[in-house]
């Protein structure tokens, strides 16, 4: 039996982890999937994943339910075995071997801890399992614990913890074998809203000081946005993007994409005639100049982001729309709701013969406006982007 | 791995080489002399001694399936899914599957004596082999103990559950010239003595036997439903003090052995018994012999299974949402309304699953119709007969065993089929805040006056164990006495010192050496199938649960029956031996052990054990530190269970006792046949207090387990506090 994890003998300081894999190794993919596919039965749900992860980013799984965002970080933990394809850790094929040989480790939904062990023996015991003498594997738990702010609690048991305190402890256990590749599974979803900003804070700078590869599973699109170097979009079993931060809410490959990152309006437009790498959009009777994205002139599709909605009150519904100076459309307010910090307003517009209900959040609260008052409607460009129909 | 190889192909040479290979007269038997020592002792030989020395030369193949494995233990290991690997998984196997099928065809087609230690250490040695070759195949995730695990269970289930059915079926088609007749079978099964209409149809005086089994199910079936429903209605619904007695009463079936309730009847409602005694002074009432037949078996079934259909009706009726009830009186309904349709109908699949649970166990009971059944046949008594009767019929034993383990698969069937997924009182995990209705006067008032019914006859019926014991002969001569006690458990001195003069202490030792002995066999293997059926995906995983549960919905009687047709020739020659009494009870009492262990696992959260996994646990070091310490409930469930099913067993075992492995529950059932009633329910309570004691030191023994809470997370409000704290 070859032992494939190697445990530096318990060390544990803020500095850099020491390096986990050789150097050779560092340079490949510290995960990669090759035309991994999952099958229940007659169910495929995840068709010919090709992805992979560079080591000391974090790279975020994001989707909604069941778009196999899960089963993806399953297989790659070995809890699910791929029905064909192959799955590569540190460049080594890992397709066949079982969870237990797997160099990564993963911090659960439910947090899996376990609950008639204290915590020092939750988190030592992937050490002591692996073969470690007891005090080596004690003295080591303990440095983690500390590393996570936990030090004087070893002796609790898991339920005698908050729910912060839990995870805390469920992310020592996991990096105290200092694997290839930590996986985090929705790990905020069992926190309060206050908490979770304060953990994904936390689990940010923990990846960043000691330089851990994190793949990170959420359905939380802001929670996406605010911890990933990379973001991999997954919808229906297929990845739906792959990018940035920056490139999924500016650049949006899809329809999708726009309104799943970030709230958008889509808003049927016509592409009209281009100049460099921005073109004429034409959007009811208001004309926007945007980057053209390569598409092809004819119909698009816009997605305009809810703060990018200017409204101007007074515009009368009756009065001829091409009248109106700064190409706003001819809207009515058809629902108006203060929120402290702004306004939401659900604005009904006539486009493309047929009535669009646009959502708008405006910073003014002093002024608002009234149900059933005319508007004139205006996009501000930046928070408006062409995506293909 | 190769460490874990070695230790087991060395334990298949040893088992070759060393240990007795056939049941033999003499342990050890590695001796020069021993073949003279009469026509058996070179049985007892090593397989490999027997096959070179004693003219049993098909004995050597068994050394080439380990020379197998020998070869795929030196082919280099590699990773797996290599090419070395692959030699090496075909090597074992290879070794397994020849081991375990060279081992089957020798023994069915030679005629040689019963298989021994050797063999057993042999076919397992070669399981573990196999399982081996199994895994490296990339079988349950490569997993060598789950592979083996799955092997071992389904290989016991199959030698100890299905050979003996299987072996039942062929000798009821077998005619008496040994020929197997399929058209003799069918006169056989269609008899008249069997399904016979004459006390219906006015030409006979008696129906047939099948009949009487299912009229009696039926009836008991129903009346015992009406009695669970109103201890549960008083239970969950009014206000009744006294709950926690009526959890305890829940207890009493488990420990009273069967036939107790209709010994206890006899003495009461009997042609001499205190209560026909008293009705015929005080009202000159004649004195008749009414409740021997199917109203005495009626009333001790009810008696008796009452406390399982309450515990089926109280969950039920728990799980039913208040809140519907509250919506059903906000739309004007009166509570009588309301009970009719809202709660009842709800409660409905609750209703049918508790009749079926009554149904099958009124039908597999043996102990009160042997007791009170006076001309009144129901098959599991008519299988006895047929046995040990002057007729000595075991053909026919089977046949009445067929039919009655089609109606009891039936009705199983029926249970799972029908019921398994028709539940509308779902807990959900919302809070429900609601109360519920109070109960129509008239069902509360109908409600307690059954239920007092019944708790006046349950305390008659103990009190009468309790006290008969001590009385010179309820009802007749109620004269304070210690006789019975002495006689059978006086402790003499004599010459020789102190001994056990009493006649009841052989079979008292009898029954707590093999239940003992067979109480963690139980619990281990039990658990064991639970947590393959729970928490590992295989092959054929539907049909391998199926035929775990089966096992449930066997009849002890048909057990008995089907293990002395079984095992009573080579090669497995078990009958007359205390082995057979702890296999029986291993198996009979196996689905307890899976019932306890699928309910506690179910409620342990599956990512601990993936937690553990990710760890670099693998599933048997996971199963070791991580799923057993918190299984501790369902291990002493699956123990307590097991160990009192074992003292309370009479159907199964009545068939394998011996003169000189006989058990308490055997020897009572004797004395009460032969009149002494005293002495008999002097032993059963005697039975029942060991119980108790047992019930509690093995709950002091395991322990509680260290918390009742499971991982979820808590609110951060009372964590805080305890942080301050």
């Amino acid at each position: 039996m070859t032992h494939i994890r190697t445990l530096s003998s318990g060390t544990t300081t803020l500095e850099p982890a020491p390096a986990v894999a050789p150097a050779a190794a560092r340079a490949r993919p510290a995960v990669e999937f090759r035309s991994v596919v999952k099958r229940y039965g007659a169910f495929t749900a995840v068709h010919e994943l090709d992805f992979s992860i560079e080591a000391g980013t974090l790279v975020t799984l994001l989707g909604p339910s069941g778009c196999g965002k899960t089963t993806t970080l399953r297989m790659i933990a070995g809890l699910e075995q791929a029905s064909s394809g192959t799955i590569l850790i540190g460049g080594e094929n890992v397709t066949a071997r079982s969870a237990a040989e797997r160099d990564v480790s993963m911090v659960f939904q439910s947090y899996a801890l376990f609950p008639h062990m204290t915590i020092l023996d939750n988190v030592a015991y992937g050490l002591t399992v692996g073969g470690m003498a007891k005090r080596a594997a004690l003295e080591a738990a303990r440095d983690k614990l500390a590393l996570v702010g936990l030090a004087g609690l070893e002796g609790r048991l898991p339920s005698e913890l908050s729910g912060g305190q839990q995870q805390r402890v469920a992310v020592a256990r996991a990096i105290v074998l200092e694997p290839r590749v930590l996986l985090f599974d929705e790990p905020l979803s069992n926190l309060d809203a206050k908490m979770r900003r304060q953990v994904r804070e936390d689990i940010r700078q923990l990846q960043q000081t000691l330089k851990l590869t994190v793949v990170y599973v959420t359905h939380d699109q802001e929670e996406a946005l605010a911890v990933s170097d990379r973001i991999i979009v997954m919808a229906g079993g297929k990845i739906a993007q792959d990018g940035t931060p920056r490139d999924l809410y500016q650049r949006p490959a899809s329809r999708f994409i726009a309104d799943f990152i970030g709230d958008a309006n889509i808003v049927p437009a016509l592409l009209e005639g281009r100049d460099g790498a921005l073109g004429r959009v034409r959007v009811g009777m208001a004309t926007l100049t945007l980057p053209h994205r390569d598409l092809a002139d004819g119909p698009v599709e816009l997605a305009v982001r809810p703060n990018a909605i200017r409204l101007t009150p007074g515009h009368d519904a009756g009065q001829d729309a091409n009248a109106d100076a700064a190409g706003g459309l001819p809207g009515r307010v058809h629902f108006a709701a203060y929120l402290g910090d702004h306004m939401e307003y659900e604005v009904a517009v006539a486009l493309g013969g047929r009535e669009v209900m646009l959502f708008a959040r405006t910073p003014d609260v002093d002024a608002p406006l009234s149900v059933g008052d005319a508007v004139s409607v205006g996009f501000v460009p930046r928070g408006v982007t062409i995506v293909p129909p | 791995m190769k460490r874990h190889l070695g230790f087991w192909l060395a334990a298949g040479w040893a088992a070759v080489l060393v240990l007795p290979w056939h049941i033999g007269g003499f342990w050890p038997v590695f001796w020069p002399g021993a073949q003279q020592n009469g026509p058996s002792a070179g049985d007892g030989m090593p397989a490999l001694i027997q096959g070179l020395l004693l003219g049993r030369p098909w004995l050597l193949a068994s050394v080439l399936p380990l020379l197998a494995a020998l070869a795929g233990l030196r082919a280099k290991g590699g990773a797996k899914g290599g090419a070395d690997g692959r030699a090496r998984s075909a090597w074992l196997t290879a070794a397994g599957a020849g081991g375990l099928g060279w081992l089957l065809v020798e023994s069915l087609a030679v005629t040689q004596p019963g298989l021994g230690l050797g063999a057993a250490a042999y076919a397992l040695a070669c399981l573990v082999l196999g399982a081996h070759g199994l895994a490296l195949r990339g079988w349950c995730k490569g997993d060598v103990f789950i592979v083996a695990s799955i092997g071992l269970v389904l290989g016991s289930i199959l030698v100890f559950v299905g050979f003996p059915v299987v072996t039942i079926l062929l000798s009821a088609v077998q005619g008496d010239d040994g020929r197997l007749t399929v058209a003799g079978l069918f006169d056989k099964l269609t008899d008249s003595g069997i399904w016979g209409l004459g006390c219906v149809l006015g030409t006979g005086s008696t129906c047939g036997v099948a009949w009487n089994t299912l009229a009696l199910a039926g009836v008991v079936g129903v009346l015992t439903t009406g009695t669970g429903l109103a201890f549960a209605l008083i239970a969950v619904r009014t206000g009744f003090r006294f709950k926690a007695a009526l959890r305890l009463a829940s207890i009493l079936p488990v420990i009273t052995p069967p036939f107790v309730i209709g010994l206890a009847i006899i003495l009461l409602f009997g042609r001499a018994g205190v209560v026909t005694d008293l009705l015929s002074t005080l009202f000159d009432i004649p004195r008749s012999r009414w409740i021997y037949g199917m109203p005495g078996v009626v009333m001790a079934q009810i008696l008796a299974f009452t406390p399982i259909s309450f515990l089926v009706l109280v969950g039920v009726l728990q799980g039913v949402s208040p809140t519907l009830e509250e919506a059903s009186q906000t739309l004007r309904a009166t509570p009588w309304i309301t009970f009719r349709t809202v709660t009842l109908p709800l409660i409905r699949p609750g209703l049918a699953n508790a009749f079926l649970i009554s149904f099958i166990e009124s039908l597999a009971d043996f102990g009160n119709p042997l007791v009170l059944g006076g001309n009144f046949d129901v098959l599991s008594t008519k299988i006895f007969y047929a046995v040990v009767g002057a007729a000595h019929d075991q053909g026919r034993a089977a046949v009445l065993a067929i039919i009655l383990l089609s109606f009891t698969l039936s009705a199983f069937l029926a249970q799972r089929r029908w019921l398994g997924r028709r539940s509308y009182t779902t807990v959900a995990g919302k809070g429900d805040a609601g109360l519920p209705s109070p109960l129509p006067s008239g069902v509360r008032i109908a409600a307690s006056a059954v239920a007092a019914l019944w708790t006046g006859l349950t305390v008659l019926v103990y009190g009468t164990i309790l006290v008969g014991g001590f009385l010179k002969s309820l009802g007749r001569d109620n004269t304070l006495t210690l006789i019975h006690y002495q006689t059978a458990f006086g402790i003499e001195t004599g010459p020789n010192g102190w001994w056990f003069s009493g006649s009841a202490w052989d079979s008292l030792f009898t029954t707590l050496g093999v239940s003992l002995v067979a109480m963690p066999l139980t619990a281990a293997l039990g658990l064991l199938t639970a947590y393959l059926l729970v928490r590992q995906s295989f092959v054929g995983r539907g049909a391998f649960e199926f035929l775990t549960m089966l096992s449930f919905a066997i009849p002890g009687t048909v057990i008995g029956v089907s293990y002395i047709l079984a095992f009573n020739t080579p090669p497995l020659e078990l009958t007359g031996t205390g082995l057979i009494l702890i296999i029986a009870f291993v198996f009979r009492n196996m689905p307890v052990g899976i019932r306890a262990g699928i309910a506690t696992l179910s409620q342990i959260d599956k990512s601990l054990d993936e937690a553990s996994l990710t760890l670099g646990a693998r599933s048997f070091t996971t199963l070791r530190r991580v799923i057993l310490p918190l299984l501790r409930p369902a291990i002493v469930t699956a123990m307590v269970y097991s160990f009192v099913r074992a003292i309370t067993s009479v159907s199964a075992v009545i068939f394998l006792v011996t003169a000189k492995y006989n058990l308490a529950t055997a020897y009572i059932v004797g004395r009460a046949e032969v009149g002494e009633y005293g002495l008999a329910i002097a032993y059963s309570s005697a039975l029942i207090a060991i119980m108790v004691v047992a019930l509690l030191a093995i709950q002091l023994l395991v322990g509680e387990r260290r918390l009742g809470r499971r991982t979820a997370a808590l609110p951060v409000s009372t964590s805080a506090s305890k942080v301050n704290a």
